[in-house]
């Protein structure tokens, strides 16, 4: 009896011994890849993902990296980022300063993910939010200094309703107008031709950079007294007290006193 | 593996495990296997390739049209515009993380587990991965340049570490596996450009060269130890039929990839017919190639007569 259980009792611990190494070494790894992942998950601000694309937290649970949607791009647009570049390695991304997206009418990038990284729900490429647009540099746009170049405004697949040109007086010559290019949040795709075809060299004046970097939120108890008055048809709480104004309490204020 | 041998050890050190064979069998017999698989190997990088080449001809006005047989890499792809496949590990992190992929991925993932399952579950690891190549010749240059040390992972630590990654990536909500994974980087360093994936390589191929022989393949690479698991019914195996003419030349011991599975089959250590059903065995045949005496044949699991 007790010869047999003593060769047992070593190989048992010879047993424990080994998971014990095997699951802590796996472990070890695993918190390892976990912490490294942790570090390397971030996205370039310059690097834009394909159209559809899930926010960027579901993204990397959903796209395995297998290129298609590069395969499917007619343009060269996409990329898969290669280890080493600040894009999470072999993640599909585009540069817009460089080859921006050219907004097939069929999408064909998005129906070719395999797994749904690129939302498949998106037919109307219009609807793309690849990134947002921002005029980022006011003191080299050349429209910003009066000058007629509306080159981001021209090439705008949206134009008119992603970018518009928004006139206003221009001070320093005081006899001029400034157009100035504005982005409209509600229309622009993120395509990026605004950016790649800005004519200051090296960075763009104008620049597509992801929603979450580009876009803040208003508070959601926030409400727009303009708004609420026209949806109720009527303010709501009751009109403007009149305050006399000694000497002009028959001029009407200018703009009609409108909030 | 232990050396139940009348041979002097010395003498299996020094000896080049190929020779015998080689000599009794020709250089062709020899490495019919290692051949066969080289040719797989080469031939499925070059149905990735067949796209790209297609498209820098077409470029320099030699071809009218590109042409895709396959597109994409072996983490997804399409081959002829229909036929799905997809990495079926990569996919199991991807539901753990808590996406729900789309039809063509799960369509893709179902194939190529049924395609292992059925006919071999390592066949993988020996007849597709990429870094197969790369570790065989670490291994290979190991043997050539006789360096000793060895310090092996412990036991069982991949299957452990397919558990861990599947884990972490429920923790993290991302494919983990993929932030390191040198068979999918190396791949796709292939087919799309290589960036700094020849580092990981690079990695793989030293510690496989300086530290732990065979390490990465038999010892840690989770994506192996999933296939393996995928394969414990599969069909095609490696037997021993002529295991009595077995002469203890240990050839095979040396140049096998996973030498622990070959003692059961062919020294009857704890199961009676000669064939090889750990799920460990990659079904690589180069047992079967440098074998003098012909002891090895690749079959079914069924067939487990002796000759």
């Amino acid at each position: 009896m007790t010869d047999s259980t003593k060769p047992s009792s070593s190989s048992r611990r010879r047993f424990l011994q080994q998971s014990a190494a095997a699951i802590g070494g796996a472990c070890a790894l695993g918190l390892g890849v976990g912490l490294y992942g942790g570090q390397a998950r971030a996205l370039a601000s310059t690097a834009l993902r394909p159209p559809g694309a899930l926010p960027e937290e579901d993204f990397l649970a959903a796209c395995v990296r297998c290129g298609l949607c590069v395969r499917a791009c007619p343009y060269g647009t996409l990329k898969l980022a290669e280890l080493g570049e600040p894009v999470p390695t072999g993640t599909p991304y585009f540069t817009a300063r460089t080859v921006p997206c050219e907004m097939c009418e069929d999408i064909p990038c998005v129906p070719a993910c395999p797994t749904g990284a690129l939302d498949h729900t998106l037919t109307d490429i219009t609807q793309a939010r690849m990134g947002l647009a921002v005029l980022i540099d006011q003191e080299n746009c050349l429209n910003f200094l009066g000058l007629r170049c509306d080159v981001c405004y021209r090439v705008c697949p949206v134009i008119d309703q992603a970018i518009t040109l928004e006139r206003q007086h221009n001070p320093r010559s005081d006899r001029h107008a400034l157009l100035l290019p504005t982005v409209h949040s509600d229309y622009c795709t993120g395509c990026g031709k605004c950016e790649q075809a800005c004519v200051l060299p090296d960075a763009a004046a104008i620049k597509v950079l992801p929603r979450p970097l580009a876009q803040a939120k208003a508070s959601e108890h926030y409400r727009k007294g303009w708004e609420e008055k026209s949806k109720a048809g009527g303010s709501l709480i009751g009109d403007q007290v009149k305050l006399p104004v000694r000497g002009l309490d028959e001029k009407a204020a200018p703009g009609g006193g409108e909030p | 593996m232990s050396a139940n041998t009348a041979k002097p050890r010395q003498s299996q050190a020094l000896r080049d495990p190929t020779a015998a064979a080689r000599a009794s069998k020709g250089w062709w017999r020899a490495n019919k296997w290692l051949l066969l698989r080289r040719a797989c190997q080469l031939g499925l990088l070059g149905l990735f390739l067949v796209g790209p080449i297609s498209v820098w001809l077409q470029r320099q006005g030699l071809l009218g049209r590109a042409w895709w047989p396959v597109e994409g890499n072996l983490a997804s792809s399409l081959t002829l515009d229909t036929l799905p496949l997809t990495d079926p590990f990569m996919l199991l992190q991807s539901l753990a993380a808590g996406h729900l992929p789309e039809a063509a991925a799960l369509l893709g993932a179902a194939i190529v587990l049924a395609f292992y399952g059925l006919i071999g579950g390592r066949m993988y690891c020996s007849w597709f991965c990429p870094v197969n190549p790369v570790t065989d010749f670490a291994a290979w240059l190991r043997r050539k340049l006789r360096i000793k040390g060895s310090r092996t992972p412990p036991e069982g630590i991949r299957r452990w570490l397919v558990l861990v990654v599947l884990l972490v990536s429920a923790a993290t909500g991302v494919i983990a596996w993929e932030w390191v994974n040198p068979v999918s980087m190396l791949h796709r360093a292939l087919v799309f450009g290589a960036g700094a994936a020849w580092g990981v390589v690079a990695v793989v191929f030293l510690y496989d060269l300086l530290i732990a022989p065979r390490g990465w393949c038999g010892h840690l690479c989770p994506v192996g130890a999933f296939y393996g698991q995928v394969g414990r019914g599969a069909l095609l195996r490696v037997a021993a039929p002529r295991r009595r003419a077995c002469d203890d030349c240990m050839d095979c011991f040396q140049v096998c990839p996973e030498p622990h599975v070959i003692r059961p089959a062919l020294k009857a250590a704890g199961q009676d017919h000669p064939v090889i059903l750990s799920p460990d065995c990659t079904a690589c045949g180069r047992c079967v190639d440098v074998c003098s005496q012909d002891v090895f044949r690749l079959t079914t699991r069924f067939n487990r007569s002796e000759l």
